[in-house]
């Protein structure tokens, strides 16, 4: 319970969440061998192909009526 | 009750993205998506032979809902069919276009936001047994409901932070941000009586399609739209336990929530699952403590009663696994199950490399481009091809499921409707009714949800067989 209030006066006071997050990030990059990084690379660069070039105009674009 | 018919209806956001030719509104477009359909029904709102639903509102989404079904695995089969269903319009559709000289493409999302804040929904559908009072669903379904986020939201960036919520900052402002849910920033209404308070997210008044007198059915509005089929599975699967406690009258705590908009914001925004909101008693929980306490109950009611089906230990394991990588700020345990964890994932993976956060324009795109259905462009659909993603079902399952009702009264409508189709009579079928169009006089009615025969349909079915067509009947979509 006091962790669990730690943590949420932390992600109040702070911008923890993000920094943490990106530091678990490279501190799992660095554990993992060389060939997990290169196959994410691979993957990345796939999804990169696959994308639709003007990324601002797939999102902002993207405009419907509510529905329900 | 042993068991349950449980159903869910997608709304898809629908855009023509356009090369060389002009753009299509996004009416249009969906106009473009249903024309096979109309060629083939004369309408836009037709049943299909596995029992399901396609439909299109003037001006509004794509919207399939699955049949009647009666397991979770079928749920999760005919869930995804709608996916292939629609994909295949968008095929269509994509032939049609280019023959008229436009060069643009299509494309569906399974979400529920788009960038100007309009929601769409998914909607869940579970048949309850009729004696559990309204008021125990406020006090222990609704809380669940509103907190069940953390483990099943489908993830969602927030390039200028959390939006505001009656002057309560949700966060740091103007600070990108990722939150649990799509939907949860959408659903508006808290106000002051239990029942209208409870009517947003859950609706037990609509029309039961079964015996009114022994069965509701919970409509439930404020769930994300799902892309991993395990998550779909705990999603559905950990609130049929929640249902069969309440229906049991297995103890649960009362954890009715004084403001339920304000709650589902704050959950949402929340990554640690530990911001604390007030109770309608005076005091205050988090999100995880209150899923802490369904996940222990369910496991010892389990414990008691033993499992009801094959996937129980799966969810169990599942739900506790998404509550400790909250816990821990550890997501790896989950990152090839949960929607927002997948996502996540991925989305730190760019920012890592480079991408500057989930503000990042190209974060956006892969946020949107997650939901895409195309099974060769979508992100969620290229991670599952790379082995990065859990699945529950096969490919053929989801295949049959397209075309094959389950075994519930959908399959009396199914075969209804493929023996009327294939001997060319007119025919008109709702989620209760059938009737040849001929014979208005003799319309069957079906209260059972869980019957799969019918006497006076198996008998018309027969003569329409013994018909043979003269028509060609086109193919079903």
């Amino acid at each position: 319970m006091e962790r669990q209030q730690q943590q949420a006066q932390q992600q109040m006071s702070s911008s923890a969440p993000l920094e943490q997050s990106q530091l678990q990030i490279s501190h799992q990059t660095a554990e993992v061998n060389q060939n997990l990084v290169s196959e994410v690379d691979d993957i990345l660069a796939e999804i990169d192909g696959l994308l639709e070039e003007n990324a601002e105009d797939f999102v902002k674009g993207f405009v419907q009526k509510g529905g329900e | 009750m042993e068991r349950r018919i449980f159903g869910v209806e997608t709304e898809f956001g629908i855009r023509y993205i356009p090369r060389g030719l002009g753009p299509l509104a996004p009416e249009e477009a969906a106009r473009k998506l249903f024309k096979p359909v109309v060629d083939s029904w004369r309408s836009t709102n037709i049943f299909l032979p596995n029992g399901g639903r396609l439909y299109l509102d003037v001006g509004s989404h794509p919207e399939y809902a699955t049949a009647e079904t009666a397991t979770l695995r079928d749920l999760l089969a005919h869930d995804k069919a709608g996916e292939y269903l629609f994909n295949d319009l968008v095929n269509q559709a994509q032939d049609n276009l280019e023959a008229e000289g436009f060069d643009g493409r299509i494309f569906l999302f399974k979400n529920n936001v788009d960038s100007a804040g309009n929601s769409f929904g998914s909607h869940e559908n579970y048949m309850l047994e009729r004696k559990v009072e309204f008021s125990r669903l406020v006090r222990s379904l609704i809380p669940f409901l509103i907190t069940r986020q953390i483990m099943v939201g489908a993830g969602k960036t927030h390039p200028s932070g959390p939006p505001e919520w009656s002057g309560r900052p949700l966060g740091p402002q103007n600070e990108p941000s990722f939150s649990f849910s799509q939907r949860a920033d959408h659903i508006w209404e808290g106000s002051s009586t239990a029942t209208t308070r409870a009517r947003p997210l859950i609706n037990t008044r609509d029309e039961p399609h079964a015996d009114a007198s022994l069965y509701r059915r919970l409509h439930v509005i404020n769930g994300d739209s799902n892309m991993s089929q395990a998550t779909t599975m705990l999603k559905v699967g950990a609130t049929d336990l929640v249902l069969r406690m309440l229906e049991d009258y297995y103890p649960l705590a009362d954890f009715e929530i004084r403001d339920a908009a304000t709650a589902l914001r704050v959950i949402s925004h929340d990554l640690t699952g530990s911001a604390r909101f007030s109770l309608a008693d005076g005091s205050e929980r988090s999100a995880v403590e209150m899923q802490r306490h369904y996940h222990a109950a369910a496991c010892q009611y389990v414990e008691a009663k033993g499992p009801h089906h094959e996937d129980v230990p799966y969810i169990l394991n599942l739900w506790d696994r998404a509550l400790t990588a909250i816990e821990t700020g550890d997501s790896s345990g989950i990152d090839t199950e949960i929607d927002w964890a997948i996502k996540k994932k991925l989305l730190d993976a760019y920012i890592s490399r480079g991408a500057s956060g989930y503000d990042d324009p190209k974060i956006q795109q892969l946020d949107l481009a997650y939901h895409d259905i195309d099974p060769d462009r979508g992100i969620y659909n290229v991670l599952n091809r790379k082995g990065l993603i859990k699945t529950v079902i096969s490919e053929s399952e989801i295949d049959r499921a397209a075309i094959e009702p389950p075994a519930t009264r959908a399959r009396i409508r199914g075969s209804f409707i493929s023996a009327a189709r294939a001997a060319g009579e007119p025919f008109t079928v709702d989620w209760v009714h059938l009737k040849l169009n001929s014979r208005p006089q003799l319309s069957v009615m079906c209260k059972d949800p869980f019957a799969v025969e019918n006497a006076e349909v198996a008998s018309l079915i027969e003569e329409l067989q013994q018909k043979k067509s003269t028509v060609w009947a086109p193919p079903f979509i």
